[in-house]
């Protein structure tokens, strides 16, 4: 068993347990730390793919703003521990079984197509086209208009947030 | 050694870590006495004095007083994260170390020819921003886990302003990229390399200088030192987020800030001095003598002091300094080892000299209120680094200047 190999393994678990963390922790603020293991943990996994601005932009978005701001506003509004409530009907025979059967299926076509028994073999195994330069190129050249309207979008977001936040004053 | 030729790479990191640790520890123990002193002498003091010589064993002593203090955890906090908080202010702080490139040379460790950089990634910039972005969490995570008034105020405040200037040091840091054309520690430095007029180094510091300050500015603010250090402002916040911290997870904060004083420093060097290029040019043959001749004056100085000044056991343990100071000076005399030194040498000479600054604007300012801090971040240096990147991106655009 090569490093990565195991690593992948490793990561993948600690990713999956922040998953489950985040579900089940009581405070929010727990809750939100999980999430951001979930995030550092995908970066690691993007990392032994060979993506290495993937990797980083995902911890710097992702883990390093976004989160932080959750965490911020959960320390500013001082949230105690949630308060839980009982599962609803629907969720308990329609969800839970429909969320079993999805898995499945999951399961089952990824076991059929083979997908991943090439990628997690190791750094970069075939992944040369993820370079930094070539990324760019893609983004700035080929997808240039739907990169700028997504970031027009943004903006369009931001604004909005804006004048929402003003309106009582 | 079966271990070691089946995974190479992983023992050479191994080593490459352990060593580079040992050193940034060292490092970070002598800075704060460094610190002291230079603060010091602004303030017409000594400085540590008793403590060995020229107080040189107080970053020991205060070590030895941090290990065996009581480690007092708050009933009211939240356990986990108040353990975790200093833990993850201290490892992320030394973590970014792994990126920082402190020569060209190749050395070998157990016959396998190696760089001096722990990971030469393609995006180190970008992983130095993403490393110290997390870095935040160590803060706001102490002010909460606390749950008391004074540190949850300080872990907001320094949260908020960790946030808000790293935008600032973000984009002040864009036109260099758009200089160098590049994300990589190593080949932003080579891209620095010549002259102008074959005598001033073609460091970014020169166009890029409005960059450079934003940046620096930036930096003094991420690192919560003074005079941006509200986020610790003793008059207002007791200590800030580690108001509750005491014995050795107060020593890891402290250590953390200084291992990220010296990660900005670092990048500052990459970024805008050249890294490890000498400012001199490589046809100056002699140079190359600078770093041995410069340690074997400053041990024949410290053998003058030793000789002149110090009594007793002081004498004893600045002739230590001074015989290892002579020592290291003749091996980096040697023709073999000569080539290897002058890229850690120039690199750690411009660390240096950018972290006296920052001591220095610790012992002159006085510290920002916090509405003025953040009007500062957000209504100057934002809007200077934006303008600094437009200008650079028309520079290329206009073709002012050949990309390289």
């Amino acid at each position: 068993m090569s490093l990565p190999f195991i690593l992948f393994f490793v990561f993948a678990f600690i990713a999956v347990m922040g998953a489950v963390l985040l579900i089940l922790a009581h405070e929010p603020i727990h809750s939100a730390l999980a999430l951001i293991l979930v995030m550092v943990s995908l970066a690691v996994l993007y990392l032994l793919l060979g993506a290495e601005f993937i990797a980083a932009v995902q911890i710097i978005v992702y883990a390093g703003a976004i989160m932080v701001l959750f965490v911020f506003v959960i320390m500013l509004l001082n949230a105690g521990v949630e308060e839980r409530t009982n599962w609803s009907k629907i969720a308990k025979y329609a969800g839970l079984p429909l969320g079993i059967f999805l898995l499945l299926e999951l399961a089952h076509f990824l076991a059929r197509s083979g997908a991943g028994a090439t990628t997690a073999n190791g750094p970069g195994a075939s992944n040369a086209a993820f370079s930094t330069r070539a990324l760019s190129e893609l983004l700035f050249q080929k997808y240039l208009f739907p990169f700028e309207a997504t970031s027009i979008l943004i903006l369009i977001a931001i604004l909005g947030a804006l004048v929402l936040a003003k309106k009582d004053s | 050694m079966e271990f070691i030729s089946q995974h190479p790479v992983l023992v050479v990191s191994l080593v490459k870590i352990v060593i580079l640790l040992l050193v940034a520890l060292t490092t970070l123990a002598y800075l704060t006495w460094f610190e002291r002193k230079v603060v010091a002498h602004i303030q017409s003091r000594w400085g540590p004095y008793y403590v060995g010589a020229h107080g040189l064993l107080q970053p020991l002593a205060d070590g030895v007083k941090f290990l065996f203090k009581e480690d007092v955890t708050p009933p009211s906090s939240d356990k986990l994260l108040y353990i975790l908080a200093p833990f993850l202010a201290l490892s992320l702080a030394l973590t970014t170390l792994a990126l920082i490139p402190f020569g060209p040379a190749t050395i070998y460790i157990f016959g396998q020819p190696t760089k001096l950089i722990i990971a030469n990634v393609d995006v180190s910039l970008l992983f130095l921003f993403a490393i110290t972005s997390i870095g935040v969490y160590g803060v706001a995570l102490a002010g909460w886990s606390s749950n008391s008034k004074y540190p949850l105020l300080g872990g907001l405040r320094s949260s908020a302003q960790m946030i808000s200037y790293e935008v600032a040091m973000t984009l002040s840091v864009v036109g260099v990229l758009l200089v160098a054309g590049s994300f990589n520690f190593n080949e932003i430095i080579e891209h620095q390399a010549g002259y102008y007029w074959n005598f001033i180094p073609r460091w970014h510091v020169v166009p890029q200088i409005v960059g450079f300050l934003c940046y620096m500015t930036c930096a003094v603010a991420e690192t919560n030192r003074v005079p941006f250090d509200l986020p610790e402002g003793e008059t207002e916040l007791v200590a800030g987020f580690h108001t509750e911290y005491s014995s050795f997870k107060f020593a890891m904060f402290f250590m953390a800030e200084y291992a990220n004083m010296i990660t900005v420093s670092c990048l500052a060097t990459i970024l805008f001095f050249g890294g490890w290029l000498s400012p001199f040019p490589d046809s100056w043959m002699w140079t190359q003598y600078i770093p041995g001749a410069g340690l074997l004056l400053l041990g024949i100085y410290l053998a003058y002091d030793t000789v002149r000044n110090m009594r007793g056991i002081a004498r004893m343990q600045l002739a230590v300094v001074t015989i290892l100071s002579l020592g290291i000076g003749a091996l980096c005399l040697l023709p073999s080892v000569m080539p290897v030194v002058q890229g850690p040498f120039w690199f750690l000479s411009k660390v240096l000299v950018i972290l006296f600054f920052y001591v220095l604007t610790r012992g002159t300012l006085p510290r920002f209120r916090y509405d003025q801090l953040m009007a500062f971040g957000w209504k100057l240096l934002l809007p200077v680094s934006l303008v600094n990147l437009v200008a650079t991106a028309a520079w290329f655009v206009y073709g002012w200047v050949k990309q390289g």
